[in-house]
């Protein structure tokens, strides 16, 4: 009975732990993991484009490292140049509870491999599918989408804004508490 | 309270030994142990001091022998643990580029080795060793602060289950032992690891705490009559520079994984520089418990040297002063010289020449030790048993390791070994050789007296020549290859750099050093359950925890001893004086003066409790759910006060309610 | 006891001997710091052997001599006690010269070291990254200054003042066979002065644990002649030339048009990616991945095709090239000279 109670508590430990902790830095086949079906128009009417099944998701959007890398290459990547920081200026700021595509990472990730109008370049060939997905998750981090034990916290830097893990939750932010 | 009515056959200072009353009514007062025969006196200590029966019972123990070997099987257990972590490591570095082991396992592994070994293993060892024994050296029935000392060993034991469960769950900390920010900082360690590191430091130093306030007290409040400053036992006063080093060293470390915990977890800029944060900063607050941090582990050794020596030497320790003074030097000096593991950091340079000087003046009170024990071995050949031989490894491996001590004390020498595996090997001949060796020796020693048999004597010698020769092997040749060039904490190497030999020869070592290890557990099990029974004093040494049957009776003492001499048991042939008056039917201890130990009153012991489980459990909980939420210190204090406010709730006892 | 001991001594000496050419090894020194250095390093040796052999005799005389006659362990010889002491006071004595000549030897042995840059007419400011180097030469004529990664080249018989800091972690750099180490500190500026008397390369590495890959970040340091130097520099600054056509050209185009351009700078084209080493002339370079590889067609292909099998942890990541595209790019980057 205690012995069943504690071997549960440590299996969920571990399936928690794991996904959070686990540090993968090579895709899960080394070539064509981006041979995705490639859209003939960017036109979508609004909302969340079909996204083609991919499990990726939920192994990128609760991991700690792969945050923190998505967040690494938010700046090597320069996306602050229009997105500066996350609070918006030539592009929308990614920080509020406005989604222009919707919230789940696989827009987010169909955003930046693909392009949006207006000015949102397709970054296909420029950035290799995972991190790609490692900057959707990053960027769903912004608005305090994902867990805060796994999202980024602040760098060694000036700090325009509370670090991600500081965030209030999306179900909070933008409301006066 | 009551003032002390104690009676002795000699030795007190006339004033205290006549006999004046409590302040108690006499019909509240309960039997003494004055007049009663020894088997009456048996019956009554025993059920008075025993530990409930029972699993509740156990857990509620605070008896201190009681809780010093569950402490000392748990650190074992965790040398076992680091131990495995470092022979996977020498397995993955036995030749260039193998690719048994990646670089995030590990880091994780070598950053395991250090942080078991040193917070879950080597200081939690010395300090059991010290409450199991500094009792009964000092001749009293209890240490002080039972339940905190009951406490300190369940904050210690959550402390390493919380981070050897993270290694099973891929979340160890990876940063090192050291854990330097920026690496550990919030920027470049994401997720819980280094969370987990700086937590289970402050939690496991809470419980070094607790061990040194219990420690300190005893020492100085509970010794026996008789027993003044200069007839303390030399491991008693290696306990008590000890745990003064441990209470003055262990709130550096603390504050500095607290502070890596809110940089992390809050937000804070401490550490960082754009904000007008120091990495530095961490650096020096880590090194000025670090440095002294290698004392706590070596000044208990030197202690366990002290009392082995003078067994086998038959005589009594040359220089006891010198090595006191020495003792209590070391313990000053160790806190001068943290800046001697930063010299790479670019300094300026007379202040680093200044730490030079300090670092090498620590090597005249190391001196001044070694000497006397020299001088005690002089007077003819010793008896050579096993505990004795392991001194001898201790001499020739600590010399070694002070030696290049002095070298890496150098400012510019410094620059070409400083984190390179010329300083693996230094502390670790400081560190075994000068640590472990000893306590080797010392479970040899005081096996007997902790299980009532002896350890095999033969396999003791099979065992002192695996471990000399498996850690002379593993450890001689790091010097060479650190000189060559070799950095710590590389997951691999370069075969065109040809390191491979030596490495294959290093983890040859290791492994033969590992088995000696096995050989030791084999030689425990063996002798608890089979060695043959002991008696009371197999060695015949000379200080008080011989005077006391193996294993000691729940009360230690039947009646306080009296003590004439710093060898009392040697002094006083046939039988030891003692002093009477204390109650057996309630836990009662004879507190004396500080300096020259004249009983002063008699206190009562605490009993039996289950709160300083619960009250652990409450702070175990409470540090565990702090690396996700800094909220945790706000919940968490509410079982933490209700807890504290069961344990220290009033018992009733007419004593309280004065 | 003794015999296990003197067995592994020798085996020692051996291996020690036989360790002596290493080309980054405190042992083997190449310049004056590296030389002082080596030599203070032998004078402790010998000094700590010496006394450690003192006192193992000291250890060892007890074992020789007729066991303690059986009397009362408390009953001691007044006047051997006092010879004792006199002894031990001695040996004392003789500890506290020592420590306090070793003091001052050191002390002199900084002052040595520090007078080594003085008259440095060239300075190179290293930057650590997680985990390679990256070195910029400074010079008062900004179209000279010059940035590449990895491998410093330097005047040999010259000073050469190195500035070290860091933009991640705290990195250490150090070339046993040059000079003794500092720290690349995040927010601080480190100077470091080498020498190098001969031409020759000397290997580095990393010395202080900076993340998953701190094993894997080597450096070189190339002395050359003076006029040697100088044609290397005015070689480096000048730009990449484009390939006129063929696999390298395809290769350029992929180069530009797929993830290498996000991070690195090729001088001359328009990738001007700064967070990853320059790879403007990176054929010019003995080694790949900071030390990690040496440079040949072979581990150029292996390191773009699976920089994660290479070195796990690496901030390059696994790209979608099929093998056409990977030779092309290989054939580009090989041209780099």
């Amino acid at each position: 009975m205690t012995h069943g109670a504690v071997t549960l508590l440590l299996v969920i430990l571990a399936l928690t732990g794991c996904q959070r902790e686990e540090r993968d830095t090579r895709p899960q086949s080394a070539l064509g993991s981006g041979e995705q079906p490639t859209p003939v128009t960017t036109l979508e009417p609004g909302g969340q484009r079909p996204s083609p099944a991919d499990n990726k998701a939920a192994s990128f959007e609760a991991n700690a490292f792969h945050l923190s890398e998505g967040k690494r290459l938010f700046g090597w990547f320069n996306c602050s140049g229009c997105h500066a920081n996350g609070g918006g200026g030539m592009g929308p700021a990614l920080m509020d509870e406005k989604w222009l595509y919707g919230s789940s990472i696989e827009s987010i990730h169909a955003t930046i491999r693909d392009g949006r109008p207006k000015g949102m370049p397709s970054f296909h060939d420029k950035i290799p599918d995972d991190q790609i997905w490692e900057l959707a998750a990053f960027v769903r981090s912004l608005s305090g989408n994902v867990p805060s034990s796994a999202a980024p916290q602040r760098n060694d830097d000036m700090m325009p804004h509370p670090s991600e893990n500081r965030l209030p939750d999306a179900a909070t932010l933008g409301k006066s508490p | 309270m009551s003032s002390a009515d104690v009676t002795s056959e000699r030795d007190l200072p006339p004033e205290r030994a006549t006999v004046t009353k409590g302040d108690l009514a006499p019909e509240q007062d309960g039997p003494r142990d004055s007049g009663m025969d020894d088997a009456s006196l048996h019956r009554w200590l025993a059920r008075t001091w025993r530990t409930p029966p029972g699993i509740v019972g156990a857990l509620s123990s605070v008896d201190h022998k009681v809780i010093a070997r569950r402490y000392l099987i748990t650190a074992f257990v965790f040398l076992c643990l680091g131990g495995l972590n470092a022979v996977a490591m020498r397995i993955q570095l036995s030749g260039p580029q193998r690719g048994l082991i990646g670089p995030d396992l590990y880091n994780q592994l070598f950053t395991m080795h250090g942080v078991t070994m040193m917070f879950l293993f080597a200081v939690p060892i010395v300090q059991a060793a010290g409450i199991y024994l500094v009792p009964l050296m000092v001749g009293t029935r209890n240490i002080a602060f039972p339940r905190l000392n009951a406490f300190g060993y369940w904050i210690y034991v959550s402390g390493g289950a919380f981070v050897w469960i993270s290694f099973l769950l891929n979340m160890a900390p990876d940063v090192g032992w050291f854990a330097y920010v920026p690496l550990s900082g919030p920027e470049f360690s994401p997720g819980k690891r280094a969370d987990v590191w700086a937590q289970m430091i402050t939690y496991t130093e809470v419980s070094s705490l607790a061990l040194a306030v219990a420690t300190i007290v005893t020492v100085f409040k509970q010794r026996a009559p008789g027993m003044s400053l200069d007839k303390i036992p030399l491991f008693v006063w290696a306990l008590l520079v000890t745990s003064f080093v441990v209470v003055f060293a262990m709130p550096a470390v603390m504050i500095t994984s607290t502070f890596l915990i809110l940089d992390r977890l809050v937000g804070t800029h401490i550490f960082n520089p754009a904000e007008g944060g120091d990495a530095l900063l961490f650096q020096h607050l880590f090194w000025f418990f670090g440095h002294p941090e290698v004392y706590i582990i070596f000044l208990p050794a030197t202690g366990m040297v002290s009392s082995i020596i003078p067994a086998f030497a038959r005589r009594p320790t040359f220089g006891h002063l010198g090595l006191v003074l020495s003792l209590i030097a070391v313990g000053f000096l160790s806190f001068g010289l943290w800046v001697h593991h930063m010299f790479a950091t670019g300094l300026p340079k007379l202040g680093a020449s200044f730490f030079t000087a300090s670092s090498m003046l620590i090597a005249i009170p190391n001196g001044v030790q070694i000497f006397c024990w020299l001088a005690t071995l002089w007077d003819g050949r010793p008896v050579i048993r096993t505990p004795l031989l392991f001194v001898f490894g201790f001499f020739f491996m600590f010399v070694i390791g002070g030696l290049t001590g002095v070298m890496l004390a150098s400012v510019p020498l410094d620059l070409q070994v400083h984190d390179t595996y010329f300083v693996v090997a230094h502390f670790h001949y400081v560190l075994i050789g000068g640590s472990v060796f000893p306590l080797l020796g010392a479970a040899y020693f005081w096996f007997p007296k902790i299980t009532g048999r002896m350890m095999s004597e033969r396999l003791g010698r099979w065992h002192f020549g695996l471990a000399f020769i498996g850690f002379n092997a593993a450890f001689f040749p790091m010097h060479l290859v650190g000189l060559w060039g070799m950095p710590r904490r590389v997951y691999t190497y370069p075969a065109e750099l040809g390191w491979g030999n030596i490495n294959l020869f290093i983890s040859t070592g290791a492994v033969l050093f590992f088995l000696s290890f096995v050989l030791f557990t084999f030689n425990l099990i063996h002798g608890a359950l089979k060695g043959a029974p002991a008696g009371d004093n197999p060695w015949d040494a000379g200080t008080l925890e011989w005077a006391t049957s193996s294993p000691p009776p729940s009360y230690n003492f039947r009646r306080i001893p009296v003590v004439t001499n710093v060898e009392p048991l040697w002094a006083e042939r046939e039988a030891l004086p003692v002093a009477t008056g204390l109650r057996v039917d309630v836990r009662e201890l004879l507190v004396s003066t500080v300096a020259e130990a004249y009983p002063d009153i008699r206190e009562k012991s605490a009993t039996p409790s289950i709160w300083p489980l619960l009250a652990a459990i409450a702070v175990g909980g409470t540090f565990l759910y702090s690396i996700f939420t800094p909220w945790a210190i706000v919940w968490g204090a509410v079982p933490i006060a209700v807890t504290l406010v069961g344990w220290f709730w009033p018992k009733g006892d007419p004593e309280d309610e004065q | 006891m003794k015999r296990p001991a003197l067995t592994g001594f020798a085996m020692a000496c051996v291996l020690f001997l036989q360790g002596c050419a290493g080309w980054q090894s405190a042992l083997d020194p190449k310049g004056p710091a590296a030389n002082e250095l080596a030599w203070l390093i032998w004078f402790f040796t010998a000094l700590c052997a010496l006394i450690w052999v003192l006192v193992m005799i000291a250890l060892a005389a007890p074992l020789l001599m007729r066991p303690r006659a059986p009397s009362e362990p408390l009953v001691l010889n007044a006047g051997a006690e006092h010879r004792k002491l006199r002894v031990v006071l001695i040996a004392v004595a003789m500890t506290v010269s020592v420590v306090v000549g070793l003091t001052l030897l050191s002390f002199f042995a900084n002052r040595t070291l520090a007078a080594i840059g003085s008259g440095a007419a060239l300075t190179i400011r290293v930057t650590g990254h997680q985990w390679w180097w990256e070195v910029r030469y400074e010079d008062a004529t900004p179209n000279r200054i010059l940035t590449t990664a990895n491998e410093i080249h330097i005047p040999a018989g010259e000073p050469v003042r190195l500035l070290l800091t860091s933009t991640d972690v705290i990195h250490s750099f150090w070339v046993p066979s040059l000079s003794g180490k500092l720290d690349l500190i995040p927010g601080r500026i480190n100077v470091l002065d080498i020498k190098a008397d001969k031409p020759g390369v000397y290997r580095g590495q990393c010395a202080e644990f900076c993340g998953a890959q701190h094993a894997n970040m080597g450096t070189f340091i190339i002395a050359e002649p003076r006029a040697r130097f100088d044609a290397w520099w005015n070689d480096q600054l000048r730009p990449a030339r484009s390939p006129a056509s063929g696999e390298a050209k395809t290769g350029e185009d992929l180069f530009l048009h797929r993830p290498c351009v996000m991070c690195h700078r090729i001088g001359g084209t328009p990738a001007g990616g700064t967070v990853a080493p320059d790879l403007t002339h990176i054929a010019s370079r003995r080694t790949l991945a900071a030390g990690t590889l040496t440079m040949s067609r072979g581990n150029l292909a292996a390191w773009i095709a699976d920089p994660q099998g290479v070195k796990p942890g690496a901030h390059m990541p696994v790209m979608e090239l099929n093998g056409d595209e990977l030779n092309a790019i290989v054939a580009y980057l090989e041209g780099l000279k």
